[in-house]
């Protein structure tokens, strides 16, 4: 019965995770844009600087009439926004916050492997909504977006399999166990092949071609309303979340700190995530959209040089030290 | 297929539980295995093209599941990411290229199913004859460690198994470079009409890049 109840416990805290910490990322994407763009963002929702702003977004969606489109495949239609969100919720799960198993939803042996394999069926949403919506604009954003996923995945794999192979495992928690310091700057390329990748997996800008508003409307989400829409747009900030945190697992060593690696080694997982969810919103406001063609080039003869390289000075200094 | 079900159950009444008092994993095994059936059957007999395509997500999706209730952890996790994850992708945006109509569409079908049938069977029939052949005395204890980790998985791999990997390693990669080779070539046979295919419905295909996407 403990057993029930300690698994129970877990699940219910990702599943708190997974509802707060998208809404905090939203919301401070709404202030720190709006203050790098010289102005104050919401103000009023409850009171204090507009905290409740994206609770009332969540109210206001909730009460928009959901329409269905009437040339629309309507079970796809209805079913995608549940693809695109439930994966993230699956990863959070493996995601470990502080040293031991006690910090983890859930150990997984072969941790790498089920969050990427995981995080690739959440595209699979977006290109029901883009199918089914009977919209060609819908239709060229899931396009765009299946593009974007098979070029980036590769990278984001490669990049990946470095960490596991200077680690020797492919499990999140014994990669952590595994971290030194120096890993810093011997994997600092595969660890931003990584996020790039992975921001063009999420469709964040400046990879957001696929949901470029002033050609496609909205892409694959163009038909979406009330809370399918704020779903996907969950799912979004879910996606960041997740990006953030697995890159800080994977490269930034999560737990491991200068100090108080013991006690508050949650700490700095979560003060890891922040900083890179802030870089994420940085990135959003300073750059241009790429074009679609840019979007493939830089995949292709970037990112995936980069990342066999990386992978090959892994292999050397992993013989070499051994 | 028939014949080779009572020495599977002749042998089992050794020391092994056997299939007549299934255990809570076998029971689970069954369920999801007929689950992972009907959606195959629906994957060849839907009308509805992208409807196929999304069922061979639950098929595939099915077939990992019984992988991890096989304990084999890391094939299953594999299956997800390549086969749901990068084929099914590939497959959906292929049909989204071309023609990818709502609704059924009755002449997307083949007047050789009848042929399709047979050698769907046949290989069938086939693999499952070699797969009780060599694995019939065989028992994976369900409750132990995993039999199937990631470490066993690759230790297996690249002690044991190392030349026909190597041998699969180098057909991928020409086919790789074939695939390059077969769409330059078409790329400078037909300078014009790129990009602009359009599909029955009259939905337009995108102006992006073909031949990047057969790369992978």
């Amino acid at each position: 019965m403990n057993d029930v109840l300690d698994v129970a416990l877990r699940l219910a805290i990702v599943f708190v995770v997974f509802l707060v910490a998208p809404l905090l990322v939203g919301q401070t994407e709404h202030k720190v844009m709006a203050h790098m763009q010289g102005r104050l963002g919401p103000m009023y929702a409850g009171g204090f600087h507009g905290w409740a702003q994206l609770v009332a977004d969540g109210v206001k969606f909730a009460q928009k009439e959901d329409v269905v489109p009437a040339a629309a495949d309507r079970r796809v239609f209805q079913l995608a926004p549940a693809v695109a969100l439930l994966p993230y919720l699956l990863v959070l799960a493996v995601i470990p916050l502080g040293p031991g198993d006690g910090a983890v939803g859930q150990v997984v042996d072969a941790g790498i492997f089920f969050v990427l394999a995981v995080m690739g069926i959440g595209v699979l949403g977006s290109l029901m909504a883009g199918w089914a919506s009977a919209n060609k604009f819908s239709l060229l954003g899931g396009l765009r977006t299946a593009a974007q996923l098979l070029s980036y995945e590769l990278p984001m794999l490669l990049a990946a399999a470095s960490v596991a192979m200077a680690a020797g495992t492919v499990s999140l928690t014994g990669i952590l166990d595994a971290f030194a310091w120096w890993w810093l700057p011997w994997q600092i390329v595969g660890a931003l092949v990584f996020f790039v990748a992975g921001l063009a997996e999420l469709q964040r800008p400046p990879f957001d071609m696929p949901v470029a508003d002033s050609e496609i409307i909205f892409g694959a989400y163009t038909e979406y309303t009330g809370l399918r829409f704020a779903l996907f747009l969950l799912a979004e900030y879910a996606g960041i979340v997740i990006l953030c945190a697995l890159t800080t697992v994977l490269f930034l060593g999560g737990w491991h700190g200068p100090f108080g690696a013991d006690g508050l080694g949650w700490l700095w997982t979560l003060l890891k995530t922040a900083l890179l969810a802030f870089v994420v919103i940085w990135l959003r406001v300073s750059y241009p959209r790429l074009r679609e063609d840019q979007l493939q080039k830089l995949a292709w003869t970037t990112l995936v040089p980069l990342a066999l390289a990386q992978i090959a000075l892994t292999g050397i200094v992993k013989v070499a030290i051994n | 297929m028939l014949h080779t079900a009572p020495p599977l159950l002749a042998s089992a009444t050794g020391d092994h539980p056997g299939f007549l008092s299934p255990s809570g994993v076998e029971i689970a095994f069954l369920l999801v295995g007929l689950a992972t059936l009907g959606a195959a059957v629906i994957t060849v007999t839907t009308r509805q093209l992208v409807h196929a395509a999304l069922w061979l997500v639950v098929a595939l999706g099915g077939l990992a599941v019984e992988y991890l209730l096989l304990t084999a952890e890391f094939i299953a996790w594999v299956q997800v990411l390549i086969y749901v994850g990068s084929i099914v992708v590939l497959l959906l945006f292929g049909l989204m290229l071309t023609r990818a109509p709502i609704g059924r569409s009755p002449d997307a079908d083949s007047g050789n199913r009848w042929v399709a049938l047979g050698v769907a069977l046949a290989s069938a029939a086939a693999l499952v004859w070699v797969v009780v052949d060599a694995f019939r005395t065989t028992w994976i204890d369900l409750d132990g460690p995993a039999q199937g980790s990631t470490a066993v998985t690759g230790a297996f791999l690249f002690r044991n198994w190392v030349l026909p990997f190597e041998a699969l390693s180098v057909l991928l990669l020409a086919a790789l470079v074939g695939a390059i080779v077969l769409s330059r070539k078409r790329n400078t046979d037909t300078s014009t009409g790129k990009g602009k295919s359009t599909g029955p419905t009259g939905r337009p295909g995108p102006i992006g890049t073909p031949g990047k996407e057969e790369q992978r």
